[in-house]
């Protein structure tokens, strides 16, 4: 091909001016939106930084986390802090008295959301969070991170249909269970397992 | 899919050819233990240069291209070995285990991984030990016959202390110059230049507590 | 520092000199500041005729032509260049260390910062040299997802790289906003699928994390279908460009036997007339289904660099269009996987897969236990700056900010 000078220049001319002109009419080359005034859509699968779900209106009782302190063990950066509730007796409770997620070293990695058997923890996506105070307003207490279900479902309705039906058919079968338990007592009552054996 | 590609030859027949062509060269075939299953072949330090020529410059192998060059740090350790003989003590046949234990040194190693562009063939491991993990941390380099372990070699020297002899250009690479330790060594300590966090987990909040002991004060 | 021009061993000099962020020169009795601790001596002799005599100069770390924080340091006879350094380790923040004390599955959104332009290819990576090592299966499905994924961030990074490129020769960013706009759309896809844009942790042994959300697979069509045309454009703008060709054809010329005996892998290599690409040597995952050419340079200059990109985008644009219409259904992941106290059998395990930078490999042993015993990347970036010498020798300093452009490398992978 023959190349006369100074054509390739006028090509990626045109090009440019095409591109100039095409960016105020052509929605595809406007790219740009003016940010605190306008904002994005957030995307369902969107994810930023964790938070911990509740059922009910009770942010204490209704916390599903049971502070088995798995996410505190996978946690790449380890950036979780769980210390568990305690009786009176010093008996250890089946949930946390702290949760705090260092959101100055998490990662956002979605780890912890995978491996919780208990879908206690989920991804929020608020993402506004800068501020002026280093290490207190960064450190996210289990009271900033505890939000309700409805919150979840609205964040991400698809996944949270699913994680509500995996949990509602648990309920159920552990409640089958309990009444299959139940019948099975009050049919043998007093009967002790050994003694049915010959 | 790697059945696809033109098989290479197996690694006991290449270090037949090998000890035929590089006179006293000592070699071992290192099994690997993994699902893969991809071998190594072991060279010491004084013939690797020869044999890593060879392995470049049959025209069979024609290894011309050196993926990966990296070290392994093997701590020393103990191996326990039990005996089990039967031996009649008061008349009794009784089994008396015996357990003996001795250290295996650690050492370094120099981890290679040649493929061949020519003939799309690979990859052919080729490992090198050093005698301990002090003093004689040294292995030969192959950065002659590859350019390509230049960077990488220097990476091993920076992060593991293996000396390569005959490097053009040993120096740190990533750590700066006056860096003292080996930090991918296993036994590294970290140095202690903390800095508090606010979420101290239990063994950081030792740590914070020991380190600001010196300074007078509680801080964690 | 001078040095003279008959002095061709310079590298003790370089050696000496003040290196990372100690900023202390160590002993140097041939240098700058020579018993100075870390404060910057001027040289005590003053610089008198400058014709045959070699000045050194420091480009970078922080200047903007070097991609990030990377160092060249440079000898000048004029403005040729006459001895070349690389320093690195700006970035250095031993990955392979943090990964020998975490779990397998707990290093994967670490190598989502290796190499930031293209954390699912770093996933790939990372995933094959774990399935390597413990025989995990891959569901056909995942495949597919995999080499989308993948051949989207080939997209997206050849184009921004182009971009980068171009900047450096001087267009004052116009491409490389035509190119962000192009990898905006990349990127907004990504979210939707995995969640972030850029740190996208999405693949997992043995498959992948989430299935394709409900009409992503037209979103990824119409970008496919679209990107031909962003193609176009970019090559009306800048192929026939005359100042480009003035610029890069000639320069930083590498040959094709030097290149396979320094490492050198990915566009960089094919730009030189070697027929390497990992997709058809080890066909690794499904890459032997689908269609598609290797496209190779003839010179190995910083032109053939350019070239090969843009043609390999095109073949990308082939393969996306081939895997998202034969997207099987099925499951995404193995079932044999587990998240939790993932053990492979003690063994050791090197993959590897044709990244968009070059061959990306990761070496793992196993000692039976949760964390693998050694973790090794093998940083195609890292590789490729072997020749950085070679490739400037001789041209000017303008010409080496193009060589270094065409090198195409992200520090978080040179440095780990």
């Amino acid at each position: 091909m023959k190349h006369t000078p100074g054509w390739g220049l006028l090509k990626g001319l045109f090009e440019t001016a095409r591109n100039f002109v095409g960016s105020y009419y052509q929605p595809g080359r406007l790219t740009t939106i003016e940010y605190p005034d306008e904002r994005l859509p957030v995307q369902e699968n969107f994810r930023n930084f964790p938070m911990l779900i509740y059922d009910g209106a009770d942010p204490e009782r209704g916390l599903r986390c049971v502070g088995c302190k798995i996410c505190e063990k996978e946690c790449p950066p380890q950036c979780i802090y769980i210390v568990l509730e305690r009786d009176r007796s010093g008996k250890v409770q089946k949930r946390p008295r702290l949760f705090d997620i260092d959101v100055s070293v998490c990662m956002s990695c979605q780890i912890c959301v995978e491996v919780c058997p208990f879908d206690a923890i989920k991804m929020n996506t608020e993402y506004e969070l800068s501020t002026g105070d280093r290490f207190g307003a960064l450190l996210l207490r289990k009271a900033e991170l505890a939000k309700p279900n409805e919150y979840y479902r609205r964040l991400h309705p698809t996944e949270a249909a699913e994680v509500d039906a995996r949990l509602a058919a648990a309920a159920q079968a552990k409640a089958a269970a309990q009444a299959k338990e139940q019948a099975k007592l009050t049919a043998k009552p007093a009967k002790p397992a050994w003694s049915t054996q010959p | 899919m790697s059945d696809l590609r033109p098989a290479m030859e197996t690694l006991e027949r290449i270090r037949t050819r090998l000890e035929a062509a590089v006179a006293g060269a000592e070699l071992e075939v290192v099994a690997n233990g993994a699902v893969a299953a991809q071998g190594s072949l072991r060279v010491d330090a004084a013939h690797a240069v020869a044999v890593a020529r060879f392995l470049r410059d049959d025209a069979q192998l024609q290894l011309d291209y050196c993926s990966n060059v990296t070290g392994v740090d093997w701590l020393d350790r103990v191996v326990r070995t039990t005996v089990r003989t039967r031996r009649v003590i008061d008349g009794l046949e009784r089994e008396l285990e015996q357990t003996t234990e001795h250290t295996v040194p650690g050492y370094l190693e120099a981890v290679y991984h040649l493929y061949s562009v020519a003939l799309r063939h690979g990859p052919l491991v080729l490992r090198q030990r050093t005698a301990d993990r002090a003093d004689g941390a040294r292995v030969a380099s192959l950065t002659p016959v590859w350019r390509s372990a230049e960077f990488q070699e220097r990476e091993v020297y920076d992060l593991f202390g293996v000396v390569f002899e005959g490097h053009p250009d040993l120096r740190r690479i990533l750590m700066w110059d006056e860096f003292r330790d080996h930090p991918m060594r296993k036994d590294y300590v970290e140095p202690d230049d903390y800095e508090y966090e606010p979420t101290p987990h239990d063994e950081v909040l030792a740590k914070a507590r020991r380190h600001y002991a010196g300074a007078g004060g509680d801080r964690a | 520092m001078r040095a003279q021009a008959g002095d061709l061993e310079m590298r003790g000099a370089f050696a000496a000199e003040p290196h990372g962020g100690g900023g202390r020169s160590a002993g140097s009795d041939a240098g700058w500041g020579a018993g100075a601790g870390h404060e910057w001596v001027r040289p005590a002799e003053p610089v008198g005729r400058l014709e045959g005599e070699w000045l050194e100069v420091a480009m970078g770390p922080h200047h903007p032509s070097t991609h990030g924080v990377f160092r060249m340091n440079v000898a000048l006879e004029g403005e040729r260049i006459r001895k070349l350094k690389p320093v690195f380790g700006y970035l250095h923040r031993n990955h392979e260390k943090i990964a020998e004390g975490t779990t397998y599955l707990g290093s994967m959104p670490y190598t989502d910062r290796l190499d930031y332009f293209c954390s699912l290819t770093n996933n790939w990576a990372y995933a094959l040299a774990v399935e390597t090592l413990a025989g995990l299966g891959v569901p056909e499905r995942a495949e597919y997802l995999r080499v989308i994924t993948g051949e989207l961030t080939r997209l997206l990074n050849h184009a921004c790289l182009v971009g980068f490129l171009l900047h450096d020769m001087g267009t004052m960013g116009t491409p490389l906003m035509y190119a962000f706009r192009e990898r905006e759309k990349i990127l907004d896809l990504f979210e939707a699928l995995t969640g972030a844009r850029m740190m996208c942790n999405y693949l997992r042994f043995g498959g992948c994390r989430v299935d394709v959300p409900a009409g992503w697979l037209a979103g990824a069509q119409r970008v496919v279908d679209e990107f031909p045309r962003f193609l176009d454009e970019f090559e009306n703008l800048l192929t026939t460009n005359e100042i480009v060709l003035a610029r890069s054809q000639g320069v930083g010329v590498l040959s094709g036997a030097l290149a396979v005996n320094a490492g050198i892998t990915g566009p960089m290599l094919r730009a030189s007339g070697v027929n390497y690409d990992l997709r058809k040597v080890d066909r690794y995952g499904i890459y032997d289904r689908f269609n598609f050419r290797v496209p190779l340079g003839e010179h190995g200059d910083v032109y053939d660099r350019y070239m090969v990109r843009i043609l390999e985008m095109r073949e990308s644009v082939k393969i996306l269009a081939q895997a998202l219409k034969d997207l099987p259904p099925g499951p995404i992941l193995d079932p044999k996987s587990k998240l939790r106290g993932f053990r492979p059998r003690a063994g050791e395990a090197y993959g590897r897969i044709e990244a968009p930078k070059g061959e990306l490999g990761f070496y793992l042993i196993s000692d039976g236990s949760v964390r693998p015993y050694r973790y090794r990347v093998r940083p195609p970036s890292l590789i490729n700056l072997t020749v950085l010498e070679e490739l400037c020798l001789g041209h000017t300093v303008a010409d080496a900010v193009i060589v270094l452009g065409s090198v195409d490398i992200v520090l978080g992978e040179v440095d780990r």
